[in-house]
């Protein structure tokens, strides 16, 4: 035994060596991840002159020429607004709907389950952007094509098997003896539901909302594909990346990355709960 | 109510839901792809496939996940690994390191816009350096390489996020008597990482990388940021097939191809990847 944990442990001076590189990729790797958002964070605080002019300067100016001028650029605060709605209309319909059946894969056994849990897991191995395709022609028919609510529907099938899974591990997370008591206790299903889970998950059913959020928030193609006058901001920054001007670019990448990172910030606790158990 | 009928009932809206707009626009997109008005042809296919840009965007597509992929599996089990032996400050580098989960393609193609176009941050520094006199145009046909290069750097810095969350969360399911063990018989760190790490971890590399597999081969916004029509890419021909050139047929054809190519790399790694029966922890 002394032996085995001898050989195990490094001299010390190795081990200070170790630890210095082991720090210093963590921090190489965080730096990674940070210096490209900063340099776009510069770009957007920066008047659309300073945008384009040679060589950049590494620290911003804080000027805000760049976000009035992306402001004042036509369709864009529309855009931004569809977006903000079909986002909201994503996350309202992914939950309602992915909820319940969150509920009944975790509390009950059925036939069919199994079917049912593969039927959800497809939907992630599929490029579902694609799906817009088709649907651009159904749409026209029914008169769903252009509208923010058309593009929520779409963008429900992306989110709703995460809202599903999610929703799964979160209720697994609760004891069904809880439950159980308060049916003993005189109430309903409905009422145990409403009364003892229903505030324990509110957390967690946030969190997942805010997925399904930033899901649909960041979807380019399929709002590309769907909509022509009332386009979200990814799809109108898509439409105007040929002609439009570096410093439009770069405020519009800003506005859409602020989000998310505030979103990311928010879900980060769930983050890894809802993976691990939608790995299996 | 009936506890046999409420399952059922709960989860009738998901079913319906993802019948209507998951499963039913396959049927559609299948029979796009498989009719130009008439009855049943391959016309479609024949028109997408002899396209000259065809074998370019196809090769360019399969290059770009043959590159992306690998680095990010290796980097995201580095992440992983090196985060599950952290005692302090682990949330904090954890949030860094996801803060990409929640940027879309888009913004991260127009992230490495601001670094590689031409009076960008690469070329200030390389002035600045004095490597280079005037600002370099890199993301020009004249340098097909720096392309394809900035295009990669955009998806893996975008994109690594997504397995390390998997894998993360898959190593918090190892139990860690096994590591205990592995070190009271001398089992270096490495030893540990191959002979446990890995094996325990195949469900949740098989989920990051089928995850990652098909959503290399979606590969869109990126490119458009950064390549526009210099890296041509199968998205970004479903799209101008689509829309500049109105060939709806032609886009189900191309969508179909896209779909066989991520159906076949899943099968793949489910293969490939296999957990064997009762073997899960």
């Amino acid at each position: 035994m002394t032996n085995a944990v001898a050989i195990a442990a490094p001299t010390g001076s190795t081990r200070k060596a170790g630890n210095y590189v082991y720090v210093a990729s963590i921090v190489l790797l965080c730096a990674w991840v940070i210096v490209p958002l900063y340099f776009l964070f510069i770009n957007t605080l920066s008047s659309p002159e300073a945008v384009n002019s040679f060589p950049k300067s590494f620290i911003p100016e804080f000027d805000l020429g760049s976000l009035t001028f992306f402001a004042g650029f036509n369709g864009m605060l529309t855009a931004l607004k569809n977006s903000v709605l079909v986002a909201g209309m994503t996350m309202v319909l992914s939950i309602v709907i992915g909820a319940p059946a969150g509920y009944a894969l975790s509390r009950f056994d059925f036939r069919g389950k199994e079917v049912f849990r593969m039927l959800v897991l497809l939907t992630r191995a599929f490029p579902l952007p694609l799906l817009a395709l088709p649907l651009a022609v159904l749409f026209i028919r029914t008169g769903l094509d252009d509208t923010a609510f058309g593009l929520a529907l779409v963008h429900t099938t992306l989110a709703i098997p995460f809202a599903v899974l999610i929703t799964f591990s979160l209720f697994s997370g609760i004891p069904v003896e809880l439950e159980e008591a308060a049916w003993t206790l005189g109430c309903t299903r409905f009422t145990a539901f409403t009364k003892v889970i229903l505030p324990l998950i509110l957390p967690g059913i946030t969190a997942s909302a805010i997925f399904a959020f930033v899901i649909s928030w960041n979807e380019v193609f399929a709002a590309a594909v769907l909509t022509i006058e009332n386009r979200t901001l990814p799809a109108f920054l898509l439409q105007t990346l040929g002609e439009a001007p570096l410093h439009l670019k770069f405020a519009g990448g800003f506005i859409l990355v602020v989000p998310a990172l505030i979103f990311i910030f928010a879900v980060r606790k769930y983050l890894f709960a809802m993976w691990g158990i939608a790995n299996r | 109510m009936n506890a046999r009928i409420l399952p059922y009932l709960l989860i009738l809206p998901v079913t319906l839901f993802l019948g209507v707009f998951f499963l039913y626009p396959f049927v559609l997109v299948a029979q796009q792809a498989f009719s130009t008005g008439g009855g049943f042809t391959l016309d479609n296919f024949r028109d997408v496939v002899s396209y000259w840009k065809f074998p370019i965007s196809l090769k360019n597509t399969l290059l770009l996940a043959a590159l992306v992929v690998p680095v990010q599996l290796a980097l995201s089990l580095l992440m992983a690994t090196m985060v599950s032996r952290m005692q302090r400050g682990r949330d904090m580098v954890l949030y860094i390191w996801t803060i990409p989960l929640g940027i879309s393609d888009l913004a991260a193609g127009i992230i490495w816009l601001a670094i590689f176009e031409q009076s960008g941050f690469l070329n200030s520094m390389m002035s600045g350096l004095g490597v280079i006199d005037r600002p370099v145009n890199f993301l020009s046909y004249q340098h097909p390489g720096i392309v394809f290069l900035a295009i990669a750097l955009a998806e893996i810095w975008r994109a690594t996020a997504i397995m390390l969350v998997i894998l993360v969360a898959g190593i918090g399911l190892i139990p860690k008597e096994y590591y205990e063990a592995a070190e009271v018989f001398g089992a270096s760190r490495w030893k540990q990482f191959l002979r446990i790490t890995l094996p325990m971890l195949r469900p949740s590399l098989q989920t990051a990388l089928i995850l990652r597999v098909v959503l290399a081969f979606e590969v869109f916004a990126v490119v458009a940021a950064l390549g526009g029509t210099l890296f041509p890419v199968l998205m970004g021909e479903i799209y101008s097939y689509q829309f500049d050139l109105q060939n709806n047929g032609a886009a189900a054809a191309l969508a179909l191809i896209v779909l066989a190519i991520s159906i076949g790399f899943t099968l793949i790694i489910l293969r490939v990847l296999r957990v064997p029966k009762g073997a899960t922890i």
